[in-house]
């Protein structure tokens, strides 16, 4: 157990090492996790290809503004698509600011900076039913003054928004009984099952026509500006020029909001992958015209400034038929399946080398154990999401705080395990070691841990299972692994896509355990097996 | 040579050996006789120092046996239990030479005392080569006897021995034993409810019974000279119990 054990320690080592490091020639590409969120990211990392300045990594789906805006502001990622409106209420603070220049300056002492408008702004709106909206003769904003009867569903940063519903109800006057958070994704099976009434939805949202909703009018005007703009740190146009320059030839003002919508419903409709969705823009927003150079220079707004067609346009697509379904690439699955192993390796040895002398220590020292055990017991009934967002504000996003949470929630199984298995040893067998001459380390190493290994190969088989479990959830904070795909299925509603990650995580638990079964005829002595 | 003086050992409100005093001259074997709960297997525990006396004080060639002194006496000792207390994790061998591995033995000086033992004890050495739960009771007690004489200590403490065996290995291994002590020279300390072991195996026997002495002497003192009922009560029920006279009132003296 001893190499394994070390080969295991130099993998977590390793692991993190790479984890941590920001290695240059690499443009960081982040996202949201939303449908739109993903596809500006997509377009953002084929623009980058296709200049062949940077490579690409892609760390899309991070979640919300606070974890999206956190791993920016580390390093954790180098540019990601926001809104002017989500930059000066929710980052700087400062709702009076409203055009891209005066949000620029204050973004400058922070070392980032933002591009000009994409050409479109996805401002929240207020959306019901076609249904509901004709039976209620629902218009207007205002017109949902006397309905406090509709259930309405939210996602939760609108619904602690100032911009978001707090101000929109008092602004308007509106209240209501039945308001519940839910997750965006959701909520539009919600509202199409009936079981809700009025949801917050974006401008552009590619959803709006499949599910026959209805904007509501925000006709006084509530609603601040969200010009889209790629919101990136400030070393970036530095370190990359060509790059930078190409993404503002081609995003800015090149993106309306009825195309951005057409876009999401690309994506959400049709059920194209994002990667085609991106080409289907760049191929597009590139002229017939096969003569244009891709050093060519600006043109001022002409549309001969896009990337040249012929590398992107030539590559096959996949299903690109309307109702093919999405699928993930071998390459890709692969890719996410090694990560998965490695946040589980990692994870578990971590939690080896940490609990197995914890439950040593609990066994030999009673009263302190108990406290000790209490203690990773007590960290155990977090939600294990919950955890994950802890780690956030201590180490940034990413593999390494996904690292230390999983770490912390596969510790209780071990440490609890070598506690029971050492205190169950016959005090006669430890007396015994004493008489015949053997120290501590020798009792420790030749008696003790082999008496008590069946218990502990037990807690860490335990523990390995359960992390390739918790493991999934890594990708709320980057971590990345089958959670990814759990992420990207639910944000883009696309329940295949969810599956495939679910049915990985489940292949490689029984994986695992096959591999304990091994592992004990190793590790636990002849003379113990039954 | 191994002394009590007035060894008192309580465990909450029970006291486990009320004023114990008792002397093993070098060189002889000496039983503890008594039923179970009279505080016996305490005095073996006491003598190892596994157990730290109230009241009184361990003596081992004249070194009283403390928190300082303890690891280096226990070296002069070999240790015998129920059952042999063989590591289930480990062969026979593995057992009968962790000792000497952990003093730094080469190999061929271990293999060489493992051979000698092994004749001793009448052990086969592909017997060695099994774990506990693949050989009989009586193999793990011989094995077990091997281990505690591995590194030749002077003191050997044996703490029911043979409880666990039936009539015939018991019997067997109770000649053996005898054989063994007169050969060895060892100064022996035996713990057993078995009046026929202590009147086989004991050069002096010291009765006991809830923590107290009740006659110290040879068997003939205990036998013919009583100094109390309890005495030959104890030693009359055992004969017939273990004469397998169907007397199962008698074996009530026995508590």
């Amino acid at each position: 157990m001893n190499g394994l054990g070390r080969a295991l320690l130099m993998a977590v080592l390793a692991y993190s090492a790479s984890a941590a490091g920001t290695s240059d020639g690499v443009v960081r590409v982040g996202s949201k996790s939303f449908t739109e969120s993903y596809i500006i990211a997509e377009i953002i990392a084929q623009i980058v290809e296709e200049v062949g300045e940077a490579r690409v990594a892609r760390q899309v789906g991070l979640g919300g503004t606070g974890v999206t805006y956190r791993a920016l502001e580390s390093g954790a990622i180098d540019v990601y698509p926001e809104y002017t409106g989500t930059i000066a209420r929710v980052i700087v603070k400062d709702p009076t600011l409203v055009s891209v220049d005066a949000i620029r300056a204050r973004l400058e002492p922070r070392g980032l900076t933002i591009s000009g408008s994409l050409g479109f702004a996805n401002t929240y709106a207020l959306a019901v039913g076609a249904e509901t909206a004709q039976r209620l003769e629902l218009k207007t904003v205002g017109d949902l003054r006397g309905h406090a009867d509709l259930r309405a569903a939210f996602s939760s940063g609108f619904l602690e928004r100032d911009d978001g519903w707090p101000g929109l109800a008092r602004f308007y006057g509106l209240s209501l009984a039945h308001v519940d958070v839910m997750e965006h994704a959701l909520t539009y099976r919600a509202i199409a099952a009936r079981q809700v009434d009025l949801m917050d939805v974006f401008s552009t949202d590619g959803q709006l026509e499949r599910l026959q909703l209805v904007l509501l009018d925000d006709d006084r005007h509530f609603f601040p500006d969200y010009s889209a703009v790629l919101f990136a740190r400030r070393d970036l146009p530095a370190r990359f020029p060509r790059t930078w320059a190409r993404l503002r030839e081609v995003l800015e003002d090149r993106i309306d909001h009825r195309r951005m919508a057409r876009l999401n419903a690309m994506a959400d409709l049709d059920r194209r992958p994002v990667a085609d969705v991106a080409r289907a823009f760049l191929g597009a927003a590139s002229p017939d015209a096969g003569t244009v150079s891709s050093e060519a220079r600006p043109a001022s707004g002409e549309a001969g400034t896009a990337p040249g067609k012929a590398g992107t346009a030539s590559r096959p697509a996949p299903s690109a038929s309307p109702e093919a379904h999405r699928w993930t690439p071998p390459a890709e699955l692969w890719a996410l399946t090694r990560d998965h192993l490695m946040l589980v390796l990692a994870s578990l040895a971590a939690a080896v080398a940490l609990g197995l002398p914890m439950g040593i220590a609990a066994a030999r020292y009673r009263r302190a154990g108990q406290v000790e055990l209490s203690v990773i017991a007590m960290l155990q009934t977090i939600p294990a999401l919950a955890l994950l967002m802890f780690m956030i504000p201590l180490f940034g996003i990413g593999k390494v705080p996904a690292l230390i949470a999983l770490s912390l929630y596969a510790l209780l199984p071990v440490a609890r395990n070598t506690y029971a298995g050492m205190i169950a040893i016959e005090p006669q067998l430890l007396e015994i070691a004493f008489v015949l001459g053997l120290g501590r380390l020798r009792r420790l190493l030749q008696v003790e841990l082999p008496l008590a290994s069946i218990s502990i190969m037990a807690g860490i088989k335990t523990a390995a299972v359960m992390t390739v479990g918790t493991a999934t959830l890594a990708a709320f904070i980057g971590g990345g692994g089958y959670g990814s795909l759990i992420v990207r299925g639910l944000a883009l509603d696309d329940t295949a896509t969810i599956l495939v990650g679910a049915a990985g995580a489940a292949v490689m638990a029984l994986a695992f355990h096959a591999l304990f079964e091994l592992l004990d005829r190793v590790a636990i002595p002849r003379g113990l097996r039954r | 040579m191994i002394a009590l003086r007035e060894v008192t050992k309580r465990f909450g409100r029970s006291v486990a050996l009320d004023r114990v005093s008792l002397e093993v001259k070098a060189g002889t074997t000496h039983v503890l006789l008594g039923s179970s709960g009279s505080g016996k297997s305490t005095v073996l525990r006491a003598i190892l120092g596994l157990t730290t006396p109230d009241d009184g004080v361990v003596l081992i060639d004249g070194t009283a046996v403390d928190a300082a002194t303890r690891t280096s006496l226990v070296k002069r000792m070999g240790y015998v239990v129920q059952d042999g207390g063989l590591y289930p994790h480990l062969t026979g061998l593995q057992n009968v030479a962790l000792a000497a591995m952990a003093q730094g033995w080469p190999r061929a000086r271990i293999q060489a005392r493992v051979d000698e033992l092994a004749v001793m004890a009448g052990i086969d050495a592909g017997i060695l080569g099994r774990y506990p739960r693949e050989i009989s009771g009586g193999q793990r007690q011989r094995i077990g006897l091997m281990r505690a004489l591995m590194l030749d200590p002077p003191i050997l403490l044996l703490d029911e021995p043979l409880a666990a065996l039936d009539p015939i290995v018991r019997a067997e291994l109770q000649a053996q034993l005898g054989r063994l002590f007169a050969t060895l020279g060892k100064t022996v300390v035996l713990v057993t409810h078995d009046i026929r072991e202590a009147a086989l195996l004991g050069d002096t026997i010291t009765l006991m019974t809830s923590g107290r002495v009740v006659q110290q002497g040879t068997f003939a003192d205990l036998a013919e000279r009583p100094a109390t009922p309890f005495v030959s009560q104890f030693l009359t029920a055992q004969t017939l119990v273990s004469g397998n006279a169907a007397a199962p009132s008698a074996a009530g003296g026995d508590r």
